[in-house]
């Protein structure tokens, strides 16, 4: 969520769809190994992209563990802290699988990790929803600029970038494609 | 810009759809074990009721607490109040006082049209119905509560009510809440026919985008939903028509009638029912009636609409909205 | 009083002449004149019209001093070229015995600016039950001639009709504000398409043609004269139309506003544009700009009606109803009547001095502009063009639906029995 739709046309790729794929493959073996087992792992995906990449590690754990893994969407517009800095946004639809969240370990997933500022948003929403054992925090992009106390469990890729380059990850799903483009501000 | 509701007119489909759209996730909430967003925190709106509505209050009051805003009551029924210059200091008092929003009803045609132009107060108004002019808040929970029914709650968000019949029977001259479906439905590609006797029927009828026969039977059987308008008792006294036994003979709804509606059809009111005038028992209970419904889903309407119009710096329902860049 | 010299005036329109005015009377029309011991008004390209009559003015005073009183409504009429007006009878006491017109009278004589000729009320209180005492009243010091309970309708049959009989005695005319009452129950602005959509009570013109219709079969049927207030709608021209053809003795009123104005502008709900009765659709102001030009109607009245700001300043149905009108009569006029043709400037001194001046029995006002006759005149720069701002009225009430519009003309200067009244747009 905390990519800029402004991306220069010398945007340069810096994950293809192979990449994608292995990477959340090898995320979906760290939440195993971390959770021992993910018995009780339910994935929230923070929309638009974190619900695609969600239900993307979903299926890979399904394959691992060969059990049926809780996966929804958690919509954190209503609980931005710059909401009145912009006009109101279009509501995404929160779901929350059959079983709720108490006690269970959700793992939220985002595509971009950057000020943190939409999982303080996200610990807000999850709040109103219900109360877990623990939440952890899977994203396919960590790019730095970290504007709160926050860190993620697991990392796709750390990219170091400047603030005055953007990051736009694109799925099928939504895009078309597979990838993750770097590239300049532009000045507008 | 516009940042006001006034009227159902002033909605293009887009901000209807949106709205709806937005009150589908909101209605969400409301199945939640918090019912709470933290959405409006710090905005003060006030519910400056100047017409005896508590139903319509509670509503809105609802929406707002849901949205975390602090909300003031200034119910001002009673006549030094009511009168025009009051309007205008009651207005500039809670202005001085910090509010962001007035939710008004009042019982003058085109009172909150004013207080929103008049330069009185910077605040959003949102009206909350206004004489015999508009309740544009009824029609988005009534054409809410018809796309749900009609088209579904999943399959219908992004959708309108293009091609659907729908049918208005009763007082449409006193009826804000006939206009304000008018005007909406239209908008949203419904395909409107009010029936009336004609003495309840404004002259200048003719330009609204909308059918008007003064036969139930013959529309009942083509019709998806059926909307009941209140009648007042009063209005006989009036010589609008000459009896109330007449008037439910002839434009009352029955349980004989609703079974000639087609199976899928719905029957409305917009509440309070005057039962056995405009509506038997029968049919009020019956499953087909949404009355109940309506009411819940007019607190998921309230709440997109204050979202929309004070959720962020901006309004998002505007006539020429600016697109998010 | 010394002599003044209007020097190269468009008399009513026409070719350019001096008039010289010798104290309170017109002594010489021509050109050339000598303008020996006499003060100058060089008046090239204006227009000269015989001192303005308004048959229908809503001084206040009595009882509504805070929106207008004999002394600024007067100092407003000087202002707009009207040398005499007619005051309305709905005051606080009613015009409805001689001691009241006679102080409105009296006032109006004193302040100088326009002559105020009071109306009076046809019943007691206006209530439409009981005859006031009309001979009395016309038999006071305030000779008064016209009858009106203006505001409300004689809507009892048998009381216009003996009101229409009784003033035959001393040349009196009933002034009727034609509107059926129970058809206009609740009612706040044309009923239409506007009203419909507005959802404000509709105030139909078949509340206004029906008591018309029966106004003029009644005159006709007793041989009395009658005199139709602020006409409005298309409907009420064509039965007006017949019955003049029909050789009844009947004389009717347009406002400038209903010539000029439609419902439209009630989508602001901007009270400003409340009056009444309530401005109709383009099809009325044209039918009405039309039976004007062609004297279907005798005369425009301004039915100025002032109201102070909070009473305006409010929600559509709490606001009172009426505009003020002294000020912009004559460019409203222009604009709708002139400009566009339909009229000369000869037709609007028929149709704003002669005539109503006649109709109401004005001594010495509306007279032909020529030697001999009392000095009341107004000149009018006819090429001005300018909006329109109330903060400069000499009304107390500011309640113009013209603020900021654009309308031509301009009186100048205005003469009252020799007397400048205004002097370059400044009152004296």
């Amino acid at each position: 969520m905390d990519t800029q739709d402004t991306h220069g046309s010398d945007a340069r790729p810096v994950l293809e769809g192979p990449d994608i794929a292995r990477v959340l493959t090898r995320i979906a073996h760290e939440i195993v190994e971390r959770a021992k087992g993910a018995d009780d792992v339910v994935l929230l995906g923070i929309p638009t992209r974190g619900v695609f990449l969600a239900q993307r590690l979903a299926a890979k754990l399904e394959q691992i563990t060969e059990r049926k893994i809780p996966v929804g969407s958690l919509d954190i517009t209503m609980y931005r802290d710059d909401l009145r800095m912009h006009p109101p946004r279009a509501l995404a639809r929160t779901e929350i699988p059959g079983d709720g969240i108490d006690g269970k370990l959700v793992v939220l997933v985002d595509d971009v990790l950057f000020s943190g500022r939409t999982v303080r948003a996200a610990l807000d929403a999850l709040n109103d929803v219900g109360r877990p054992r623990a939440v952890q925090l899977a994203v396919l992009v960590d790019r730095g600029h970290r504007e709160l106390p926050i860190r993620a469990d697991y990392v796709g890729k750390n990219l170091p970038t400047s603030l005055r380059e953007t990051v736009k990850v694109q799925l099928a799903e939504e895009d078309g494609r597979d990838t993750v483009l770097l590239g300049a501000k532009q000045t507008p | 810009m516009q940042r006001h509701l006034i009227s159902a007119a002033d909605l293009t489909r887009d901000d209807a759809v949106l709205i709806l759209d937005t009150a589908e996730e909101m209605a969400r909430v409301a199945d939640r074990p918090i019912k709470k967003l933290p959405t409006l925190r710090g905005r003060t709106i006030v519910n400056l009721f100047f017409e005896d509505s508590t139903r319509t209050r509670i509503s809105f009051e609802a929406a707002e607490k849901r949205l975390s805003a602090d909300v003031i009551n200034f119910t001002a029924k009673g006549s030094s109040v009511s009168k025009g210059e009051s309007l205008k200091d009651t207005a500039q008092t809670l202005e001085a006082m910090g509010v962001d929003a007035v939710v008004i009803r009042h019982g003058a045609s085109g009172a909150p049209y004013r207080l929103a132009n008049s330069g009185w107060i910077d605040a959003a108004v949102i009206n909350a119905g206004d004489g015999t002019h508009q309740h544009p808040t009824q029609a988005l929970l009534d054409a809410f509560t018809m796309r749900r029914r009609l088209v579904g709650r999943d399959a219908g968000l992004g959708q309108d009510l293009a091609g659907r019949r729908i049918t208005i029977v009763g007082d449409v001259l006193h009826s804000r809440v006939a206009r304000s479906n008018v005007d909406l439905l239209h908008t949203l590609g419904a395909e409107v026919t009010l029936v009336a006797p004609p003495t309840l029927v404004p002259v200048g009828v003719e330009t609204w985008p909308c059918e008007v026969s003064y036969d139930l039977d013959s529309t009942l059987t083509k019709s998806d939903a059926v909307m009941m308008l209140r009648v007042q008792r009063e209005r006989m006294n009036a010589a609008f028509f000459p009896t109330e036994r007449e008037y439910s003979r002839r434009y009352g709804l029955d349980g004989e009638r609703m079974a000639r509606m087609p199976e899928h059809a719905i029957v409305m009111h917009p509440g309070p029912m005057v039962r056995g005038m405009e509506i038997t028992a029968e049919v009020a209970d019956s499953d087909r009636c949404t009355v109940v419904e309506q009411v819940a889903n007019g607190v998921s309407i309230r709440m997109a609409v204050l979202y929309l119009l004070l959720g962020g710096n901006e309004p998002a329902v505007t006539h020429a909205r600016i697109e998010e860049k | 009083m010394s002599k003044i010299l209007i020097r190269g005036a468009k008399v009513l329109g026409g070719e350019a002449q001096d008039v010289l005015i010798d104290g309170s009377v017109i002594e010489a029309v021509g050109t050339g004149l000598s303008a020996e011991g006499a003060e100058v008004v060089e008046a090239d390209g204006k227009v000269l019209l015989p001192g303005l009559v308004d048959l229908h003015t809503h001084l206040r005073e009595p009882g509504r001093e805070d929106s207008e009183t004999v002394l600024t409504g007067t100092r407003a009429a000087a202002s707009g070229g009207f040398t005499a007006v007619f005051a309305m009878a709905n005051t606080f006491p009613v015009a409805d015995t001689a001691g009241v017109v006679e102080q409105v009278y009296r006032l109006g004589q004193e302040h100088g600016y326009c002559d105020v000729q009071p109306i009076g009320a046809v019943t007691v209180g206006l209530e439409g039950r009981k005859l006031a005492e009309l001979g009395a009243m016309h038999e006071s010091a305030a000779g008064v001639t016209v009858f009106s309970d203006d505001g409300k309708c004689v809507d009892d049959a048998v009381i216009m009709r003996r009101a229409l009989e009784y003033v035959k005695a001393f040349g009196g005319v009933v002034a009727q504000h034609a509107q059926e009452p129970r058809l206009t129950e609740g009612a706040q602005m044309n009923e239409g398409i506007v009203s419909a959509e507005l959802g404000l009570g509709g105030w139909p013109a078949v509340a206004e043609e029906s008591i018309i219709a029966r106004d003029v079969l009644l005159a006709e049927h007793v041989g009395s004269r009658v005199h139709i207030c602020h006409l409005s709608t298309a409907g009420s021209v064509e039965i007006v139309r017949w019955a003049k053809s029909r050789g009844i003795d009947v004389t009717a009123e347009v406002t400038p506003h209903h010539l000029l104005l439609t419902d439209e502008l009630v989508r602001t709900y901007n009270p400003v544009y409340k009056v009444n009765p309530p401005l109709r659709t383009e099809r009325d102001v044209l039918a009405l700009r039309e039976a004007l030009a062609d004297g279907t109607i005798d005369i425009v009245a301004t039915d100025h009606a002032p109201h102070p700001h909070e009473d305006k300043d409010c929600e559509w149905a709490a606001a009172a109803m009426g505009m003020v009108g002294l000020e912009t009569a004559l460019s409203v006029v222009q604009e709708t009547m002139v400009d566009t043709g339909l009229l000369t400037w000869a037709g609007v001194a028929e149709r704003m001095s002669f005539k109503p001046a006649a109709i109401g029995g004005a001594k010495g006002h509306g007279r032909p502009v020529s030697a001999g006759e009392p000095a009341n005149l107004t000149l009018v720069d006819t090429a001005y063009r300018g909006s329109v701002d109330p903060a400069g009225f000499a009304s107390r009430s500011r309640n113009t639906p013209y603020e900021g519009r654009e309308l031509p003309g301009r009186v100048t200067h205005t003469w009252l029995r020799g007397k400048a009244t205004l002097v370059d747009g400044k009152l004296t």
